[in-house]
Order: structure tokens, then C-alpha cells, then sequence
């Protein structure tokens, strides 16, 4: 068993490294020094308190996004609509914010719990399809991430605005931003959202690992008809895991729309919160304490890109291969599991 | 009414024309059992290289550049695409991991590269892209000719062209059986003695070669540059196309033409009385809804190959 726990722990951390040693080559065959290139993501990501306070709000979706993926996957469920949840969830929660006077006490928690609920309801449908009707949810999820595109720029420009492509900001009393947190950090982005987020981390631990609830959703994703035949209801928990999930999503952005933008804006393609939330996932092996980690790391990476074409000229695209390789060596664990086990039977 | 199909119908098969060559890539992928969600990323890298060459070696070749573009884009993509198939058939990684992994990448490298080379964010755009053509004769039909082939993309023909010869090689030639027979039931032909991994091998670098066609193609008509916006959720509706034609060649090109027609419709639609008070958002939206409903077997029941994204492992039961 022990062995097998270095083996979860040992997988990231070896895609990490080969693919950080990948992005070195990469650097230097296109003619770039890595050591420049590194060491300007470095300071990117955690120059200063300011570039740290950034690293933070990036990483604060990101923590939810992974959460969401990896929440379902728990249930053998694989929710790639966490991108359309986090649109859903981003426009609830700006709606909320805009469309309503209350104190702050109230104003703020139900502009949180309507993103919440946005992102759930998105991921009902594809939940339900599949609990009743076996569809498989991939490709729902994928549709569904479509429509709230589609759909939310038209009620931006529609219904939020007439005819604007961005809604006006929130009132602050329904805003995560934080003044001390902001006059530490040199005045960055960062706010109150990374405490939701970390927050949500433990209530997934909680979930998963303390209650029935949790116990069943783990027993419906490694084997569904064992669970149907110990009296657990497959439908539900599908449903429940994927309402959780887009929930989990819809919280990523309330970040964005109550933390980080105060508005939102009509996108011409996807955030990408959703899709990087999948390498959080995969990186933090579907666990909440290495989904927050894995956020860390990617916000960093993200963070730090920023400062690579001025630092070193390097083109901030390069953290995106980076980042991708390192899903293909998570994905292909197989590999370097077998690698491993090599190494240790020569050694014995 | 003859304006509006004038109008309408051209339009139609020049949106259809990526959405087809990508889509039948799909069918050769997720018809061997391999899931790919990484469409999207094959037509990114298609797009990529069909720009670039178009750019580069346009005095080379003068006015067959845009054809040796969408070929070089072919080679490229499906060397690309081996990616896929090593991490889902021989290290047995998730499918859709891997297929999402493949988008991330392709747009990663397609950007880095524009980047290095041309020091901004966007590509020129190019001097040789496909043109509109009137067929001879045939564009002298009265009715027939003007609708069909008039100011039309040869491509949109070569791609309907494409969707019968893959409909051929998958149900009436031997490769075509055990490439389907792998998807349904791996282990059964391997007992038969087909190889798995190298069917799906083959599927995959298929799936690769069409996917930098239609992306290629989609450059070459449609977009004329390349940014990390010239393709967005194209591979993604051509995926939709797969499953809304039910893994069929020619449904996949069906429903392909389909999304064209709705597309163009959202385009052109604001000229056309009957459509006007339809909101745009509408016509947007509906390749995406109809593949919902088209699963959720309102439309007809759409079953997936059987072994569709399960990797094969020899031995195992």
C-alpha cells in the first residue's frame, strides 16, 4: 500500500519536472537561454509582493475549477463543462451584484451562493441525462460549455446592457476585494475569494472522506452496479456529484466576476478556467489537498509567464506547452509507473 | 426565394466544408474506439501550417500554393496527431485526457511559433488563399446552377467528395471492417488476429490528417491568418457533427452541412424576411442543443462504437 502512495506522490511530481526539463529544450532550440527564461518566470510569479498577491488571485479559480473536475471524477464522472459552469456561475454572481441593493452581509453571500447554484443547475442537465438516460456527459458537458457561451454574451448585450459588451461594475457591497489584502500586496488583484476557495477545498475533503454522501459517490465511481446491488441510488448520486462539480465551478466565477473583474465582459472564446481546472485535477490526483497545490503551481506558471517576453523574449505561450505536457505525463502515468518498477527491480 | 438559396446555400457549404474533412477525422478516430476530443487542437495545427507555408512559400509555388498548403497541413497534423495515439493506445491514458492535452498543445505551439517567427501575436494574412469559383457548364443550369455553382469553394465539393470515399473504405473495404470491428469489440478481433494498436494507430493519424485538412481549409477560406482565435469550437462542432451523424461517414457529413447551414444562416439571416425576427442566438446555439437532444435520443437513438474510449489491454477482460 505504502508503495502505491509514492507512486501517486512520485507521478506529479516527475511530469512536473520532465516537463519543465521539456520546456528548457524547447527554449533552447528556439534560441532562448532557459536559465534567463526560468529565472523571468520566477520573478513573475514571486518577484515581489505584488507579483505574489497576482499569483494568488490567479490560482484562486483555478483551486475551484480543479475542485469541480476532480469532485466528479471521484464519481467516475468527467466534467468537461466546468468551463460553461464558470461562464453560468461568472454572470449569476455579476447579476446578482448589479441588479440588487442590500447590505453587504447579505448582498455578498447570496451573489456567492447564486454563482453556486448558476454552475449547479448547468451541470444538472448533463447530470440528469446521464443518471436517466445514459448519455454520456463528455460530450453534454462540451455542448452545454457552447451554449452558456453563446447565451451569456447575448444577455450581456441583451439584458445586462443595452447593447454594451461589458455590464457596469458591482456595487462594492456585494465585492471580494480586499483593502488590506491589496495594500500588502503593493495593491494586486488578490481578494477575499482564495479563503472561498480554500474553504471549498476542505468541504470537498469533508465530503469525500467523512460522510455517507462521499462514501457513496466514491462507491458509484469505482463500481456502479456493486453500489446499485448494495442499495445505493446510481441516478442520484451522479446527479448529486455533477450539481456539486458545477457548483464548485460556478464558485471560480464568482472569483472572476466579484473578485477580480467586478463585471463581466462578452467573451470571443472560452475563460480556459474550465480546461486548465482538468491538468489541476489530474496533476493533484483528484484530491483536494493536491488540487490546491496543483492551483498554486499553474497560477504561478500562468503569473509568471507574464513577465517571460519582457524578462528573457521568451513567448508567453511556452507555460501552455509546458502546462500540456505535463498532462500527457500525468495522463500516460502507465509509462512512467513502468519505468519505475523497472528501476526497482534492477535495483533488488 | 431563388435570391435567398443564392444566398444562403453557398454560404452554407463554405462553413460545411472544415466542419466535413474534420468531422469524417472523428468518424475514423471514435470508429476504432479511440475518443478524440482533440479535434479541435488538429485543426488548430492544421490551420497553423497552412498559414505559415501559404506565407512562406507563396513565390514558390504561385497560384497551387493554397493545394500544397492544405497537403503540407495534412503531413503535419497527422505526425501531430501520433501524439494522441501513443499516449491513448500505448501508455492506455485517459482518451479525453490526452485529446484535451492535444488542444492545449497544438494552440501552445501554433502561438509560440507565430510569436518566434513573426514577433506578434497574428500571422499576415495570406497572399494565396482558396478562391470562389463558377464550375463550368454546370454554373450554366438555370435554377440548379446559380444555387449550387456559382461563387463556390472547390474545397466544398472535395470535401463531400471525401465523406463517400471514407464511407467506402469504412463498409466495403476489409480495412474498413476491422477498423470498425476494433471499435466494437476489441478483443474478439484481436482474437482474429487484427492488429489493435495498429488499427488504431492508423485511425488516429487519420484523424489527424483530415482534422489539419479541415483546418487548413478553414484558414485558407474562411479565416486568411492565423491568431489563437482563427479556430475556436470549430473542432468542437465537428465533433458534435460525429456523434450528431451517429459515427456514420455520411451522417457525419449530413449533420456537418447541416451546422454550415445553420451558420450561415446566422449570417446571412438578417436579409431573409422569414428569419429576421428569429434572434441570432437561436440559429448559434443550435448545433449544440440538436447534438443533446440527437443523444438524449429525441432524434433517433445515437449509440457510440461499444469500445469507444476504453484503451485495449491485451490479456485484461
Amino acid at each position: 500500500m505504502s508503495s502505491n502512495k509514492l507512486f501517486t506522490l512520485l507521478v506529479p511530481v516527475i511530469s512536473v519536472v520532465m516537463g519543465l526539463l521539456a520546456g528548457a529544450i524547447i527554449m533552447l532550440v528556439s534560441g532562448f537561454n532557459p536559465i534567463e527564461g526560468y529565472t523571468a518566470l520566477w520573478n513573475g510569479a514571486f518577484g515581489d509582493s505584488y507579483t505574489v498577491g497576482e499569483t494568488i488571485r490567479r490560482s484562486t479559480p483555478y483551486i475551484l475549477t480543479g475542485l469541480s473536475i476532480a469532485f466528479a471524477f471521484r464519481t467516475g464522472l468527467f466534467n468537461i463543462g466546468a468551463e460553461g459552469q464558470v461562464i453560468v456561475g461568472w454572470l449569476a454572481a455579476v447579476w446578482v451584484g448589479v441588479a440588487i441593493d442590500a447590505p453587504m452581509y447579505i448582498h455578498l453571500p447570496l451573489a456567492v451562493i447564486a454563482a453556486g447554484i448558476a454552475g449547479g443547475l448547468w451541470a444538472f442537465i448533463p447530470g440528469i441525462l446521464k443518471a436517466k438516460l445514459g448519455v454520456h456527459e463528455v460530450i453534454v458537458t462540451i455542448m452545454m460549455n457552447y451554449i452558456a457561451l453563446f447565451t451569456t454574451n447575448e444577455i450581456i448585450r441583451k439584458v445586462l446592457t443595452s447593447g454594451q459588451t461589458t455590464t457596469e461594475s458591482i456595487s462594492p457591497s456585494a465585492s471580494l476585494a480586499s483593502e488590506w489584502m491589496q495594500s500588502m500586496t503593493f495593491y494586486s488583484r488578490v481578494h477575499y475569494g482564495i479563503f472561498i476557495a480554500l474553504f471549498a477545498a476542505v468541504i470537498m475533503w469533508f465530503i469525500i472522506q467523512r460522510t455517507t454522501v462521499g462514501y457513496e459517490l466514491k462507491s458509484v465511481g469505482f463500481n456502479q452496479h456493486a453500489s446499485n446491488y448494495a442499495g445505493m441510488n446510481v441516478s442520484k448520486n451522479i446527479v448529486l456529484s455533477m450539481v456539486i462539480a458545477g457548483a464548485f465551478s460556478g464558485l471560480a466565477g464568482a472569483m472572476e466576476g466579484l473578485g477580480t473583474y467586478g463585471n463581466i465582459s462578452v467573451m470571443a472564446s472560452f475563460s480556459n478556467l474550465g480546461f486548465d481546472g482538468i491538468a489541476v485535477a489530474l496533476l493533484g490526483a483528484n484530491t483536494a489537498l493536491g488540487v490546491v497545490f496543483a492551483a498554486f503551481l499553474f497560477g504561478a506558471l500562468k503569473e509568471g509567464a507574464g513577465e517571460m517576453p519582457t524578462g528573457a523574449g521568451i513567448p508567453t505561450e511556452l507555460v501552455d506547452i509546458i502546462i500540456a505536457l505535463i498532462i500527457f505525463f500525468v495522463a500516460s502515468s502507465y509509462m512512467i509507473r513502468w519505468v519505475i518498477l523497472r528501476f526497482k527491480k534492477e535495483g533488488k | 426565394m431563388i435570391d435567398i438559396l443564392q444566398s444562403v446555400i453557398p454560404t452554407a457549404l463554405f462553413y460545411s466544408a472544415p466542419l466535413i474533412f474534420t468531422a469524417l477525422g472523428g468518424v475514423f478516430s471514435e470508429r476504432s474506439g479511440v475518443v478524440n476530443i482533440g479535434l479541435e487542437g488538429l485543426m488548430v495545427m492544421g490551420a497553423f501550417v497552412g498559414i505559415v507555408f501559404n506565407l512562406t512559400f507563396s513565390d514558390v509555388f504561385g497560384a497551387w500554393t493554397p493545394w500544397v498548403s492544405i497537403i503540407v497541413a495534412m503531413v503535419v497534423s497527422a505526425i501531430f496527431s501520433i501524439i494522441h495515439a501513443v499516449a491513448s493506445v500505448t501508455f492506455h491514458a485517459s482518451q479525453v485526457v490526452s485529446g484535451v492535452a492535444i488542444n492545449m498543445l497544438a494552440l501552445g505551439v501554433g502561438v509560440y511559433l507565430t510569436k518566434q517567427w513573426y514577433g506578434k501575436g497574428q500571422t499576415d494574412m495570406v497572399d494565396q488563399p482558396f478562391y470562389t469559383t463558377n464550375f463550368p457548364f454546370l454554373s450554366d443550369i438555370p435554377v440548379l446552377g446559380p444555387i449550387f455553382f456559382q461563387g463556390i469553394y472547390i474545397t466544398s465539393y472535395l470535401a463531400i467528395f471525401v465523406a463517400f470515399i471514407a464511407w467506402f473504405v469504412l463498409y466495403r473495404t476489409p480495412f474498413g471492417l476491422r477498423l470498425r470491428a476494433v471499435g466494437e469489440h476489441p478483443m474478439a478481433a484481436d482474437t482474429n488476429g487484427i492488429n489493435v494498436s495498429r488499427m488504431r494507430y492508423i485511425a488516429v493519424i487519420l484523424s489527424g490528417a483530415l482534422g489539419g485538412l479541415g483546418g487548413s481549409v478553414f484558414a485558407l477560406t474562411i479565416a486568411s491568418n492565423f491568431s489563437h482565435s482563427t479556430i475556436v469550437g470549430q473542432g468542437f462542432m465537428a465533433l458534435a457533427a460525429v456523434i450528431f451523424g451517429k459515427w456514420h461517414p455520411l451522417g457525419a457529413m449530413g449533420a456537418a452541412l447541416f451546422f454550415g447551414f445553420a451558420q450561415s444562416l446566422s449570417v446571412v439571416g438578417s436579409s431573409i424576411p422569414i428569419l429576421q425576427g428569429v434572434p441570432q442566438i437561436f440559429l448559434l446555439i443550435a448545433p449544440y442543443v440538436l447534438t443533446i437532444l440527437a443523444l438524449a435520443g429525441f432524434i433517433g437513438r445515437a449509440d457510440a462504437p461499444r469500445a469507444n474510449g476504453v484503451p485495449y489491454i491485451k490479456g485484461n477482460r
